[in-house]
């Protein structure tokens, strides 16, 4: 039907668009962008590629839906980057420190993780609530503020301790882990996929069958409309800026209980930063966010393979801005071109005279 | 076709439309439309909600394409693409809620996005005074719009479609929100540049005034021209008749249902302006009784708006008290107070009525979305709430192809059908009404009377807030005059006239002893402000 043409198309014309943008920026450089796709493609059953993409994928799902809970109600949550750093170097502060069963450790690093994001996010929401201030500036502060402070914690006389050339904090004991699915030499599965995929259906059900999620939507459409219908527009802000810190809390969780167990120098920073474009990619949907993460982290992964094609592998980069910015586009295209097919419909099915209802 | 009479001049029309038609999904607005409307005429465009007035006016003026159809100019064809180029054809319109910055002055206002006319300066000043004659205005150009009362405001926007250079211009219900008095100056300023040659395109739910001000009449229905009529010998019910085929309604609602249960106690209720300068609301009482329909009749802009919200609790009183059956409400939120039992039908139903882009279904679960039958604990009740909104169209008889299609794309009478639907339901105690018919057809006009009509003979509160003075009088069993936020005097609605209710209003204190000033202090002060 129209209905889903209208929300699949713009995304796939993003896509073409983009590809032909990067075929273009490629014959210009000198390459052959056939070649570089093709070995895209065929790197996606080498080694452990696909496993990598897949882990990736929960990472990123989880970051864009960090960020679209904001964009529900018109936050912009940049520090998503900033909430996740935080939270990763305190939940492996906290997990490496405490001896505790399996599964409960576990748990308690989650929890403390969540915690710390959303405490993250409390600052820059109270700053908003009480005295207006602009939350993208504010957290954008904070994302500088989160360096510091990480990179603080980490210092030998914190919490951190020096292992070969690395700074790291005390790893976490076996407990506190997460297993994975193994696939031996394809690689490991992270076991926090799956609690990616709960929070997607949470977000979903939370914001089409709850009344936190019709707050959500009414105030993010019209603020005045929901105060006058009883909605609290200040509790929204700093209950949904809470709720997105405390997922972005928990975006680090796949790598720190799945594999590093230990927070160090070499954390995967920028993950926020793609959230933001992911969630703009998907419309805040939770299967065009997933989408959106796939996509993403099948650029990421693929992308090293063009090295050995000698492509520079930056274009991927490009690849990522194009697709964000031509979807935009795309979806304005796509909306302009239904309704007018729409009109045409109504025209033939109703004929010219009366019928209007 | 409504080629209107014979007089045959040999000027070609001013505005000529062919054949427009326009579709949007599940419904054709316009269809096969023809209007022709003369040089020096007051054209006026009647029809029921959703018959597709502003829509054909938002063709003329640009902002919508028409689908088929072709638009002529002083005998030219055109094709707007964007407001300016209809401005450039000497097309203007004044849309139904103002579009001015009141923290801006009235020159600042009108020549914001002209400024390449007659510059900013004094030359803008100059043409400012020499055109604000013509509108009636009597305001130094420096003077804040914020300033203004509503209908000073409306002559800036007359004046800033003038500035532009519009000869024909486009008043979309520009009375709803006028008491008669101001009405009558606004039809005097119309029939003054009437003269000077100007034309006017004017849309009206009020067919008295339709039939005072118009030199013809076109009634459209479903989108199309059913007809046209003679102003100077048609009667109001004939017009409705053509327009919706029912009767004129009357509010009349003479045998008295009210109790001395009290339901809504309000007393010494201070509201003052942000920066603490001067009171918006000063010491208000008001007593609301079960089954009694309490009207406050004020011009725009003496508080009525913010006691409405202040009992809601969408702003914070200073001072004062609000009970509602017994329960303190003074220190609830919003939501606590809709809860207790307020249903509310806001004044601006885009601003505080709806999320326009949603569904009407998702629309019924604002304002109720922690009770039934819309939600469940903290789940929602997608189902109860789709049921319960087809309830509401259908005994509203809200003009829609569904219930999923968005708010945005009803017409606006049909909105305001839909929300008063929405606020009579779940039993309220209490119903606050800001201008409940504002926009509506005569039909729906007496649809939503009938259905205050009958919750109030249940039991029903009403604190009831309108411009329409003829609906104030015929609903309310007491009606209060609001003055600068102060209730300062009331009135009998079994005799007062709309007449006496309207100087009342405007502060030229008690012309007839319908009108009986509440606390001598009050009323003398009232005498004296409105002496100058
Ligand atoms: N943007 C839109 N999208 C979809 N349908 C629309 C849109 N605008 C108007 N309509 C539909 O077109 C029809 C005509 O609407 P229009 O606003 O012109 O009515 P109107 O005569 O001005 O009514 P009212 O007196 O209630 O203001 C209505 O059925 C309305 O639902
Ligand atoms: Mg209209």
């Amino acid at each position: 039907m129209g209905h889903l043409r209208g929300k699949l198309l713009p995304p796939a014309l993003a896509i073409v668009f983009s590809m032909l943008l990067c075929g273009v920026a490629l014959v210009i450089s000198g390459a052959n962008p056939l070649s570089a796709f093709g070995a895209m493609v065929t790197q996606v059953g080498k080694g452990s590629t696909l496993v990598d993409i897949v882990n990736s994928t929960g990472i990123y799902y989880i970051a864009a839906l960090a960020v679209a809970i904001g964009f529900q109600m018109n936050l912009f949550n940049i520090g998503v980057e900033g909430q996740y750093r935080v939270a990763a170097v305190i939940a492996a502060v906290v997990g490496g420190s405490i001896a505790l069963p399996p599964g409960i450790h576990t748990l308690v690093i989650i929890v403390v993780a969540a915690l710390a994001g959303a405490a993250w996010a409390a600052i820059p929401a109270i700053l908003k609530v009480t005295r207006g201030v602009n939350e993208v500036i504010s957290t954008i502060m904070m994302n500088g503020l989160a360096i510091g402070l990480s990179a603080y914690l980490i210092r030998r006389d914190v919490f951190g301790e020096l292992r070969g050339n690395n700074i790291r904090t005390a790893e976490i004991p076996e407990s506190g882990w997460m297993p994975g699915i193994s696939f031996g030499g394809g690689g490991t599965m992270f076991g926090f996929i799956f609690v990616a995929i709960a929070l997607g259906v949470g977000y979903w059900v939370m914001m089409n069958k709850t009344r936190f999620g019709f707050e959500l939507r009414a105030s993010g459409e019209s603020s005045t409309a929901a105060s006058a219908g009883g909605v609290n527009a200040k509790k929204m802000v700093l209950v949904s800026m809470l709720l997105s810190g405390a997922i972005a809390g928990l975006i680090s969780l796949p790598e720190l209980l799945g594999r590093d167990h230990t927070f160090s120098l070499n954390f995967t920073a920028g993950i926020g930063f793609s959230g933001i474009a992911i969630a703009l990619l998907g419309r805040n949907h939770p299967g065009g966010i997933a989408f959106g993460a796939l996509l993403w982290a099948f650029l990421d992964k693929s992308g090293l393979a063009l090295d050995n094609v000698g492509v520079p592998r930056e274009i991927v980069t490009i690849m990522q801005g194009s697709i964000v910015l031509s979807v935009v586009v795309a979806y304005e295209v796509v909306r302009r071109f239904e309704l007018a097919a729409e009109q045409r419909r109504v025209g033939r099915e109703l004929g010219t005279v009366g019928g209007a209802a | 076709m409504s080629s209107s009479t014979s007089a045959r001049t040999d000027d070609p029309p001013a505005v000529v439309l062919t054949g427009i038609t326009k579709r949007f999904p599940g419904v054709v607005a316009n269809s096969d439309v023809h209007l022709t409307v003369r040089r020096g005429e007051v054209h006026a465009l009647c029809g029921e909600n959703g018959a597709g007035k502003s829509t054909l006016m938002k063709i003329l003026y640009g902002m919508q394409p028409p689908d088929e159809g072709t638009i002529e100019v002083n005998g030219e064809q055109v094709r707007f693409r964007t407001p300016s180029d209809a401005i450039k054809a000497g097309i203007g319109m004044v849309h139904q809620h103002f579009m001015l910055a009141d923290n801006l002055t009235v020159q600042e206002n009108v020549v914001l996005g002209a400024e390449a006319l007659h510059g900013i300066g004094q030359k803008a000043r100059k043409r400012i005074i020499e055109l604000s004659g013509k509108t009636g205005l009597n305001v130094d150009p420096g003077v804040l719009v914020e300033q203004l009362g509503v209908a000073d405001r409306q002559r800036v926007e007359i004046l800033k479609v003038l500035y532009r250079g519009a000869k024909v211009i486009i008043l979309d219900e520009p009375t709803a929100v006028l008491v008669p008095q101001e009405v009558n100056e606004l039809f005097d300023t119309v029939r003054g540049m009437q003269e000077q040659g100007y034309t006017f395109l004017f849309i009206s739910h009020k067919l008295d005034e339709v039939r005072a001000i118009a030199d013809s009449v076109t009634v459209i229905r479903r989108g199309t021209t059913v007809g046209s009529a003679d102003p100077k010998t048609v009667s109001s019910r004939q017009l409705a008749e053509m327009m919706v085929g029912s009767e004129l309604p009357s509010p009349e609602t003479r045998e008295s249902t009210v109790t001395d249960k009290v339901v809504l106690d309000v007393r010494g209720l201070k509201l003052m302006t942000p920066d603490g300068s001067r009171p918006i609301l000063d010491d208000v009482d008001l007593v609301v009784r079960s089954g009694e329909v309490v009207g406050i009749a004020g011009v725009e802009g003496n508080g009525q708006t913010e006691l409405v919200e202040t009992v809601m609790g969408m702003r914070k009183a200073g001072s004062g008290t609000i009970t509602l059956l017994d329960a303190d409400l003074t220190k609830l939120g919003t939501l606590a107070r809709r809860e207790a039992g307020i249903g509310y039908v806001p004044e601006d139903r885009h601003r505080h009525g709806l999320l326009l882009t949603q569904p009407l279904w998702y629309n019924r679960i604002l304002g109720y979305q922690t009770r039934k039958p819309t939600s469940k604990g903290i789940w929602l009740d997608t189902d109860g709430a789709k049921k319960d909104t087809e309830r509401i169209v259908a005994d509203f008889d809200v003009r829609t192809p569904g219930i999923d299609v968005p708010a945005a794309a009803l017409s606006g009478g049909n909105q305001q059908k839909l929300v008063v639907g929405r606020e009579l339901s779940g039993d309220p105690k209490l119903l606050i009404a800001s201008h409940p018919t504002r926009g509506v057809d005569v039909g729906a006009q007496a649809l939503i009377w009938d259905e205050i009509k009958r919750a109030r003979a249940a039991g029903l509160a009403v604190l009831l807030i309108s411009a329409d003075l003829d609906e104030l009088i015929g609903l309310s069993d007491t009606i209060k005059v609001m003055l600068r936020g102060r209730l300062v005097a009331d009135a009998d609605p079994n005799t007062v006239t709309p007449e006496d209710l309207g100087s009342a209003m405007t502060g030229a204190g008690a012309t007839s002893a319908s009108v009986q000033e509440t606390g001598t202090a009050h009323g003398t002060a009232v005498v004296e402000e409105g002496a100058n």
